[in-house]
């Protein structure tokens, strides 16, 4: 396909880098992504893949939309993605629970759910239930569940097949991308454009650049003026072997992947850039999964690990362009699968700056250093 | 069909223990693995994967994973890593383990 | 305060003369194995079987006295304990019997040893296709004797097993050998310095007598290799030799191209491991003294690098003796002097092996086999499925995990790292060593959630 529109250059090949990759490729730009090595931090390989969004935004309206914008959009993306890459990513959007131990938890969480609720109005639906309600429509719930909350718009996918569909699809769309392409610097050039260099020794040149290299951009962010500070906040997760019988709910703790595995997980810890597996954490999402389902009890475990989500300072994402270098874009977020059914669509209008875009002014990274003045 | 054993059957001399195999009664030499117990028995498979491939024990030494079987109700359970014991009740694992109460939608 | 002073884990040949070492020496030791019984892959069931099963050979007999070495009050054992977990302190996670127990110790020394490497054909997962080492596992520990059995691959093992089913009575139907001759011209080299095995040497070239004298046909420098399922259960083999096509029916197919060592324990306790080119695998960074970067963490015997048994036992009593000086029990003079015969030991034992590896260096076709063959047997992941993720840019061993869920089943990679690394590897044809080793993560066996949960259990009385 001939096109006329500059290529653009998408540094970091995860979720975010492929999805706004397909959605610029889709608006008809020529698309470069260079991704970086094997051995990086990668939230795209480790992640939960839950399309979510119960408590989302319950703080901070704007985020709250654009999930629950998300959420409607990818029925959608799902097809377009399997129609690109001829893989099917299972997704699952049948609604999910959140389980709870602890009345006092609960009643906490209840009460962001009532927040979002006024943020979103007939856009978002939830349900309150308690332990005993839960039981009678799934027998199998353990008895130390007070309760919980239900919502109908919230799914998952099998994210290791979206990453390997994201990548295909961006292929068959046109796109180059590059592995093995870790960006070690970006210099804009006068005039415009940017010069970037690469860890192999390489030089390439780009026109517009959009950073979307998870934790990696943390190294990026000033050559290009962009003043977010992007850290790490550690996740551990289990998965089982495959049963061969479904789960009757999807939480956000506990999913079968379609293959048959069960996924635990939900813990947060801020460690740096130590992604290990820790005995405390594994035995304690054991014995989650065990008191939300006890029939689970003698099933294995046959790995745990840990994977760094990329947070921003307040957690929500960060869509900015450089006010010092037109021309270069920061995109980052946690819920990067998700967010993907916008980023692969209206996000590639924000960043044209056609009159259909988006408004992300909100998501600006002015919010930091207008909250630290304050 | 029942596939005859690959190997010469185990010496008759010593002490024996008796277990069931998909309703069969078979008599094994105590102490060995269950793995080697079945592997005595026939040369047919002992599992079926989840897209139906016809697998045996394969390392003999805790490895591959191939020896899973159904012991007394437990699944997937290695049978290189368990000992043949009186009594036992063992089933071929086909496909995927379920869990108690299972069969869900 | 630790639990001991030193964990053992694996009570092979380097893990049973590790723990005499160190009792004698006055160590705290407990002695940690999967299998119901001390001995190893080498010396299985040795104590049970003693002579009883002379065509095992002297040798296999002469591991008994390192079980008995373990009679000590020092010594305390645990079979059918295995190991799931290392952490710093250190600390080890094991589970016997459903059951999880985390012991620390001031030293731990990981004598895990080797798995074969695994020899992917098309046909390969058929009942009946075993490796060699397997059906020797059989022949010790059931005196189960292979029945119509085709022994196929190359390496010492394979002619042993060949002589030890030729005494019991069982000759194999044929041994298919894929040694090349151009390999024997790489390993000329190496014999000089080999001439200081020159016993082994000898042993080996008596089972190759052996073999011949007994009338099995051999074929040299095989390859293709593909088994079928015939009707009645056995096994139609093919391979090509000689430039021609050849067929072989047998009950049993024993293949065989080496060991490798274990290194899921290793990997994941954080060791950092290097890749070496002569054994076509990953060992850990050790010392000569089997001492690795992790404090209190040691390596000893094959797990370290393939080495054998008699290497592994003298690797064994090294890193014993170095932890007993460690631990304040010996000055370092005399852990060297006491180190210098199981150092000779050492240097004797590994002195065939660079002959050995590259002698029966394991075929490109077992490393990177054919489109079609099966590479990860858990997950039914073939060799061509890992092609095609490469074209689609996977260029490691974790981004080929994830895009195809290879080494994600039950055996965590154990059947297939090896062979996606080299497939990864083989189009470059450059130094292998830019690809890292695959991570490996705990639990390295799987456990069951209600076992896990109730160490959580644990620990919250404990705070
Ligand atoms: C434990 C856990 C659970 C999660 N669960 C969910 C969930 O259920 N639902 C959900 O929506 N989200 C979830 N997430 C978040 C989601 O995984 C992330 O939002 C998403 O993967 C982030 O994608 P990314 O592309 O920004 O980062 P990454 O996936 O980290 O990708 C960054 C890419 O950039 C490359 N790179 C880095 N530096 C450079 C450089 N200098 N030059 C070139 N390339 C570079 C890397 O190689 C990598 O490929 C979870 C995350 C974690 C850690
Ligand atoms: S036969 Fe390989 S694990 Fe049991």
């Amino acid at each position: 396909m001939l096109s006329t529109q500059p290529e653009i250059t998408i540094i970091g090949g995860g979720v975010v880098g492929l999805s706004v990759a397909m959605g610029l490729l889709s608006a008809g730009h020529r698309v470069h992504v260079l991704d970086g090595t094997d051995g990086d931090a990668r939230a795209s390989q480790g992640n939960f893949g839950l399309v979510w969004g119960q408590g989302k935004g319950w703080n901070f309206e704007p985020y709250a939309r654009w999930t629950s914008d998300s959420l409607a959009a990818w029925p959608e993306f799902a097809r377009t993605l399997t129609d690109l890459s001829g893989i099917d990513v299972a997704l699952d959007q049948s609604g999910g629970f959140e389980f709870f131990t602890d009345a006092d938890e609960m009643d906490e969480f209840a009460g962001m759910l009532a927040q979002q609720q006024g943020h979103l109005g007939n856009r978002f639906s939830h349900e309150i239930l308690s332990g005993d309600e839960m039981r009678k429509h799934m027998p199998g719930i353990g008895p130390d569940v007070v309760g919980g909350s239900f919502s109908q718009l919230d799914g998952h996918v099998n994210p290791l097949r979206f990453l390997r569909a994201l990548r295909r699809a961006v292929k068959t769309l046109g796109g180059r991308v590059t592995m093995n392409a870790t960006v070690q610097a970006v210099r804009p050039v006068s005039g415009g454009g940017f010069d970037l260099k690469l860890a192999t020794g390489n030089k390439t040149s780009a026109e517009k650049v959009v950073l979307c290299a998870g934790l990696g951009s943390a190294k990026l962010t000033a050559d290009l003026g962009f003043t977010t500070a992007i850290r790490p906040q550690r996740g551990e997760l289990l998965i089982t072997e495959k049963l061969g019988v479904r789960l009757p709910f999807l939480s956000s703790t506990i999913r079968q992947v379609d293959e048959g595995g069960v996924q635990i997980g939900g813990t947060k810890a801020d460690v740096g850039m130590d992604d290990r597996e820790t005995l405390d954490v594994m035995a304690s999402l054991a014995s989650h999964a065990v008191a939300v389902y006890p029939a689970l009890a003698d099933v294995r475990v046959v790995r745990a690990w840990g994977a760094l989500r990329v947070m921003s300072p307040d957690g929500y994402p960060v869509y900015a362009q450089s006010h010092h270098h037109p021309g270069a874009y920061l995109v980052t977020c946690h819920s990067g699968v998700t967010l993907a059914a916008l980023h692969a669509s209206v996000l590639a209008d924000w960043i044209n700056g056609t009159s259909t875009a988006p408004n992300l002014e909100a998501f600006d990274e002015s919010r930091f250093t207008v909250s630290t003045a304050a | 069909m029942k596939v005859v054993s690959r190997f010469q059957p185990p010496p008759e001399s010593g002490p024996k223990v008796q277990f069931v195999f998909e309703d069969e009664q078979i008599t094994a030499p105590q102490g060995i693995s269950l793995a080697a117990a079945l592997l005595a028995h026939s040369g047919n498979a002992t599992r079926r994967t989840s897209t139906g491939a016809q697998r045996t024990a394969y390392c003999m030494m805790g490895v591959c994973f191939e020896c899973l079987v159904d012991v007394d109700g437990v699944p997937n359970t290695q049978s290189c890593m368990t000992v043949v014991r009186d009594g036992m009740v063992v089933k071929r694992q086909i496909g995927l383990r379920t869990i108690q109460g299972g069969d869900y939608v | 305060m630790s639990d001991v002073d030193l964990i053992i884990i694996g009570a092979g040949p380097a893990g049973m003369s590790a723990a005499a070492t160190a009792a004698r020496g006055g160590l705290k030791v407990l002695l940690l194995d999967e299998q119901g019984h001390p001995g190893g892959q080498i010396y299985r069931n040795v104590a049970k079987n003693g002579t009883s099963r002379s065509w095992l050979g002297k040798e296999y007999a002469s591991g008994a006295r390192l079980v008995e070495a373990l009679d000590n009050p020092h010594i305390s054992t645990q079979f059918g304990a295995t190991v799931w977990r290392l952490d710093d302190g250190p600390t080890v996670v094991w589970s016997k019997s459903g059951t999880s127990q985390i012991s620390t110790a001031r030293h731990v020394l990981i004598t895990s040893g080797a798995q074969e490497r695994p020899v992917p054909f098309p046909g390969w997962t058929l009942p009946g296709v075993m490796p060699a080492g397997a059906a020797q596992i059989l022949m010790k520990s059931a005196g189960m004797l292979p029945r119509d059995a085709v022994l196929a691959g190359s390496g010492p093992l394979l002619y042993l097993v060949a002589a030890q089913m030729i005494d019991a009575g069982c000759p194999p139907k044929a041994v298919v050998e894929t040694q090349t001759p151009r390999m024997m011209l790489n390993a000329l080299p190496h014999l000089p310095k080999a001439l200081l095995g020159i016993s082994t040497l000898f042993k080996g070239l008596g089972l190759i007598r052996k073999i011949k004298a007994a009338g099995v046909q051999r074929y040299s420098n095989a390859s293709d290799f593909r088994a079928h399922p015939n009707e009645d259960g056995t096994l139609a083999f093919s391979f090509q030799a000689k430039g021609k096509e050849t067929h072989l029916n047998c009950a049993l197919l024993l293949s065989h191209q080496g060991v490798i060592p274990s290194t899921h324990m290793t990997r994941s306790a954080g060791i950092a491991h290097e890749w070496n080119e002569a054994q076509q695998a990953f060992q850990p960074v050790t010392d000569d003294w089997g001492t690795t970067d992790r404090t209190g963490l040691h390596v000893a015997g094959d797990s370290a690098g393939i080495g054998g048994a008699d290497a592994a036992a003298a690797a064994g009593e090294l890193a014993a003796l170095n932890i007993l000086q460690l631990c304040g029990c010996l000055n370092s003079d005399t852990r060297n002097q006491r180190a210098a015969k199981a150092r000779a030991g050492l240097l004797r034992a590994r002195s065939l092996r660079p002959f050995l590896d590259a002698a029966y260096a394991p075929t490109a076709e077992t490393l990177a086999p054919v489109d079609e063959t099966i590479v990860c047997r858990c997950e039914e992941i073939t060799a061509g499925d890992v092609r095609q993720s490469m074209s689609e840019g996977a260029t490691g061993q974790r981004q080929m995990k994830t895009s195809l869920r290879t080494g994600m089943g039950p055996c965590q990679g154990r059947m297939c790292d090896a062979t996606v690394r080299a497939i990864l590897c083989a189009p470059r044809n450059t130094a292998t060593d830019s690809i890292a080793p695959p991570r490996a993560r705990a639990p390295i066996k799987p456990v069951t959630l209600a076992e896990l949960a109730a160490l959580s259990k644990i620990q919250a009385g404990a705070d």
